[in-house]
């Protein structure tokens, strides 16, 4: 089947890219064209969200091409479907790469270049997560890197090309072990398929049915190790970190709401569909084997970030090294993968699943708010900021909302997100949640303490003169706190659909 | 020798009967320029036979008492070569004006190589393809002088020399095998050296046919710059004419990777002797690509460091002949050696748009060095972009043909239980991205030395954009180019 519906979401962004390349040469006329490519990918993503019939499950608006490499050593094919697990995540991807073409309104160097990266990252990113074949998620997996090279080390600030380069070299390593991961999965004897999953209206059997029970070409261990480095460096886990606050700090703010809103999301989105997904019940090696190893990173993630956040002087390192933090908990909730007793609840994971949301929205505000103060005060050293409330109260409001959301304040999104974790989490592993916890308490220190060095305190004359935020920089924040208060008061909204592709993942 | 043995080798006698008509033009014409269009089109007759030959032979033929094929592998080989020569000739038009009234010969001498390498892909009798052999890397020593400056005539003279002794080297592992086993036919060569197997007597444990193989696979080593023989390489490629090197890189390294393709292919059947093969060339894969990957990160000049990345390729291409090898027991197994063809191919677009952009940028410029190309995005935006692709597909990032080319050798040698292997190429590709991104970053980032506009020639312009758009079309696309290396080795593979 191909409904065209899906392609049409993850090419039109690099359709509008190859445009802009070819045709507009007028810097004004390029913005715009951009930011309404993105606005209108986000009202396409959001019909298709509305569409997706939460009621039936499944893989929903399959495009098949079949024959795209037909042969015996790679019998891949070009899949895209939407599931539960994806649905959410493609919305976040539109939301934030149209928050980002409005928040990079004021870039004015190489324009043209500038518009047709950041585009091809979206199609890029949306492909990871709508790829529903192996190779083809691979594949989109690999171009997302190149975007991101060149927007961190053109239009970044500081070590910004040794930060690109990090960011690359860790990233590639990542991906080298996946790719030999993949190419395992699909040799072993009777897969001879890069499906993700079954997909029955179509005839498709996907690798977690094929490999269930089977022995593999090379243990299954082995295998989950090499896709979970790939994962474990995207998100990023303890301690293949060191390249997130780098990357963060020197790219611009456009590019740090798409890295850490939405790249990050593709190492939760792989762990999730791939590393729990895949490995539930496969004979000698399990997901569930591995769960405490899981937890412990996780934890050692969420409190190790949350005290260097705590000694940060930087706001965009602070917020960077908070995403450690955060991120944490994603792992913390699918580590509940194991259940206890035998019997599994999905409420970690679907916290879990949240958690990337919200996380993605929140930091995106946080960064879009630190890139409004940087452009202005041209410091983001926070020991030279301060009382910054007064002069500008639009940014300062802006600010609040997102730190206060982040640190978990009950009616903002964070909240739900990190209590589902906590309560799916806690009976099976109450000591580590126990610690996890702390980490919320640890947030709740260091977002404090920024605001008041940066926001609060007396009048600071040096920039008496500055105005504050206009009305196209309160667009972007405008959609953010919406959605951030739409889902810490509706949560369901994203986890009615959350839930049902993470029912379909668990298998025991 | 009859009229159905020349029908055979048709491809090979045009292309040479080309060259030699060019050097009678050469003598008659006082504007070269004629010379060149002559050249490209004239190829078309090879083509054209070369077509007719794929649809009317079948692959059992052989012919020149035994010595020659025209398989579909070793056409498919010719459709690579001649498509290589006659985008390299275009490519340098511009260039060669550099060879002030030498032109002629230029292209003679090429054509003369490529007829050597042609008929290196079709033989099937060691004597053949040791001649052929020769008659490839003579007028590639020459060429590679071709600049008449000091470096050049280094280069020159350095593969000459190591030319030579490779040679001998194979010459002398060529005689080992003929002692040992009687014959000078490739297929019976391995059937003696299997029947020594069959004695009881363990092939390789045999000194002579050890000591045979191993120099063997030295003399072929060099041709494919595969380490520990890959000296050579950096010296020649930074002296020699860049079409040259592209020529270099791309048909002389396809045409040895072919006759090594044949060897194994002939080896199948006997598990013992796969293995040990396999062992031998995954060694040696593991070792060539480290040692490329690794002497190219310290390189400033561009051509020195697309030498080394010449010898990292082999090394990638040496682990689709591994799993080819360590493969051979299993029946119809077919998708290593396809996936050698694919990569095989991916590698020569990549190369050629390379040093298609190279030359028209270093045209104006004149610089060799990586530093000279800042700022290059700025003054030649188009030629940048295609550039930094062909890098992009080196490094083996997706959409390009480079990426599923790697892909397709990855998967061979996961398939035949060589995941170290496997393992240890995929460290090397991240280990590439740090030279072929700088390179990138020096084009996109740097401030350029100077303002001015760097514009190419129509011709080499269209040459780069053709075999950029190959590797996009194959990277995306790559069904049809598959089903073609299908075809090609379907009907040697058993």
């Amino acid at each position: 089947m191909f409904e065209g519906w899906l392609s049409i979401i993850v090419f039109l962004p690099a359709a509008a890219a190859l445009f802009i390349a070819l045709f507009l040469r007028n810097d004004s006329q390029i913005r715009w064209f951009a930011i309404g490519a993105t606005v209108l990918n986000l009202v396409l993503i959001v019909i298709t969200y509305a569409d997706f019939d939460r009621g039936a499950g499944g893989v929903q608006m399959v495009d098949r091409y079949q024959d795209w490499i037909p042969v015996d050593g790679l019998r891949a094919q070009y899949l895209l479907g939407m599931d539960g697990l994806s649905a959410p995540l493609v919305l976040l991807t539109g939301l934030l790469t149209a928050v980002a073409a409005f928040a990079s309104w004021r870039i004015t160097l190489r324009v043209r270049e500038y518009f047709i990266w950041l585009l091809v990252l979206e199609t890029s990113v949306l492909g990871v997560f709508l790829a529903l074949d192996f190779l083809l998620f691979f594949i989109f997996w690999e171009i997302e890197l190149i975007p991101m090279f060149m927007l961190i080390s053109v239009w970044g600030s500081g070590r910004n090309r040794y930060s690109a380069m990090k960011f690359v070299i860790f990233t590639l390593g990542g991906s080298a072990f996946m790719l030999i991961g993949i190419l395992s999965l699909f040799l072993s004897s009777g897969v001879d398929t890069f499906a993700m999953v079954s997909i029955p209206a179509e005839g498709i059997d996907g690798i977690p049915d094929l490999i269930a029970g089977k022995d593999l070409l090379i243990p299954a261990g082995v295998i989950w190790f090499l896709l979970f480095a790939a994962f474990a460096i995207k998100m990023p886990l303890w301690p293949v970190h060191s390249w997130l606050p780098d990357a963060h700090t020197d790219a611009p703010t456009a590019v740090s709401i798409m890295l850490a809103g939405v790249l990050l999301k593709m190492g939760g989105y792989g762990l999730i569909r791939i590393s729990v997904g895949m490995f539930q019940e496969t004979k000698g090696f399990q997901v569930q084997d591995v769960a405490w190893l899981l937890a412990t990173l996780a934890v050692v993630s969420i409190v190790y970030g949350a005290i260097v956040t705590l000694r940060q002087t930087d706001l965009k390192r602070l917020v960077a090294f908070s995403s450690v933090s955060h991120m944490g908990f994603v792992v913390l909730g699918v580590s509940s993968i194991v259940g206890v007793g035998g019997t599994v609840t999905q409420g970690g994971m679907n916290g879990a699943a949240l958690q990337m949301v919200t996380h993605g929205t929140i930091t995106g505000l946080l960064f879009l708010t630190v890139g409004l103060v940087y452009d202005r005060a041209h410091t983001r050293y926070i020991p030279d900021l301060g009382g910054l409330a007064l002069r500008w109260p639009l940014i300062t409001a802006s600010m609040v909302i997102a730190g206060l959301a982040s640190l978990g304040l009950p009616g903002l999104s964070g909240f739900v997100a990190e209590i589902s974790v906590f309560l799916g989490t806690y009976e099976v592993w109450p000591w580590l949640t126990a610690i996890g916890a702390f980490g919320v308490v640890l947030a709740a220190g260091y977002v404090l303490w920024m605001m008041q060095r940066t926001f609060f305190g007396p009048r600071n004359e040096r920039f008496q003169d500055i105005e504050d935020a206009n009305f196209v920089d309160m667009i972007p924040v405008a959609a953010l706190v919406i959605s951030i208060v739409a889902i810490g008061v509706f949560p369901k909204l994203v986890t009615e659909v959350f839930k049902v592709g993470i029912s379909e993942l668990v298998r025991i | 020798m009859n009229a159905h043995d020349l029908w055979l080798l048709s491809p090979e006698l045009s292309v040479a009967g080309l060259g030699v008509l060019v050097i009678i033009a050469d003598l008659l014409l006082n504007k070269k320029t004629p010379l060149i269009w002559l050249s490209v089109i004239g190829l078309a007759v090879p083509l054209a036979f070369t077509l007719m030959l794929w649809f009317d032979t079948p692959d059992s033929e052989i012919g020149v008492f035994g010595t020659v094929t025209a398989d579909r592998l070793a056409l498919f080989f010719h459709f690579l070569l001649i498509g290589t020569t006659a985008a390299v000739i275009v490519a340098a038009t511009t260039y060669s004006r550099k060879f002030v009234g030498f032109q002629g010969e230029f292209l003679a001498l090429m054509l003369l190589s490529v007829s050597g390498m042609m008929l290196l892909v079709a033989s099937r009798d060691v004597i053949t393809a040791y001649i052929a052999l020769e008659l490839s890397a003579l007028p590639a020593a020459a060429l590679a002088a071709f600049l008449r400056t000091d470096r050049s005539l280094e280069a020159g003279l350095k593969f000459l020399l190591l030319s030579a002794l490779s040679s001998a080297v194979l010459l002398y592992g060529l005689v080992y095998l003929y002692g040992a086993t009687g014959t000078t036919d490739i297929a019976g060569i391995l059937e003696g050296i299997n029947s020594v197997d069959a004695d009881g007597d363990r092939a390789f444990g045999s000194s002579a046919i050890m000591l045979g193989v191993v120099m063997v696979v030295a003399g072929f080593g060099f041709k494919m710059a595969m380490a520990p023989f890959q000296m050579w390489v950096p010296d020649v490629y930074e002296g020699a004419p860049t079409p040259v090197v592209a020529f270099l890189s791309i048909a002389s390294k396809s045409a040895a990777f072919a006759i090594v393709l044949r060897v194994l292919y002939t080896a199948l059947g006997t598990d013992e002797l796969a293995a040990d093969w396999s062992n031998l060339i995954a060694i040696l894969a593991a070792i060539t690509m480290t040692v490329g990957n690794l002497l190219a990160l310290s390189q400033r000049n561009i051509k020195r460091m697309l030498g080394y990345s010449t010898v990292a390729h082999a090394g990638y291409l040496l682990v689709g002949l591994a799993a080819v090898a360590a493969n051979s027991d299993s029946d119809g197994f077919i998708a290593g050696p396809q996936g050698v063809l694919f990569y095989l191919v991916a590698y020569a677009l990549t190369n050629l748009a390379v040093f298609f952009a190279i030359i028209a940028i270093t045209n104006r410029t004149g610089s060799d060095m990586i530093s000279g190309f800042a700022g290059m995005a700025r003054r030649a935006p188009l030629l940048s972009v295609l550039l930094a692709l062909g890098l992009l597909s080196l490094l083996g990032i997706p959409p390009t043909a480079g990426f599923l080319g790697k892909v397709f050798v990855f998967s061979a040698a996961v398939d035949s239980g060589l995941v170290w292997l496997a393992v240890i190429g995929v460290i090397n590709s991240v280990i590439s991205a740090f030279y072929y991104l700088r390179v990138v970053r020096t084009m996109f980032l740097d401030e350029p030395e100077a303002e001015e506009r760097v514009t190419a020639d129509i011709p080499v312009w269209a040459a780069t954009l053709v075999a950029s758009a190959g590797l996009l079309v194959f990277g995306i696309a790559p069904s049809s180019l598959l089903e073609f290396a299908r075809h090609a080795v379907s009907g040697v593979v058993t």
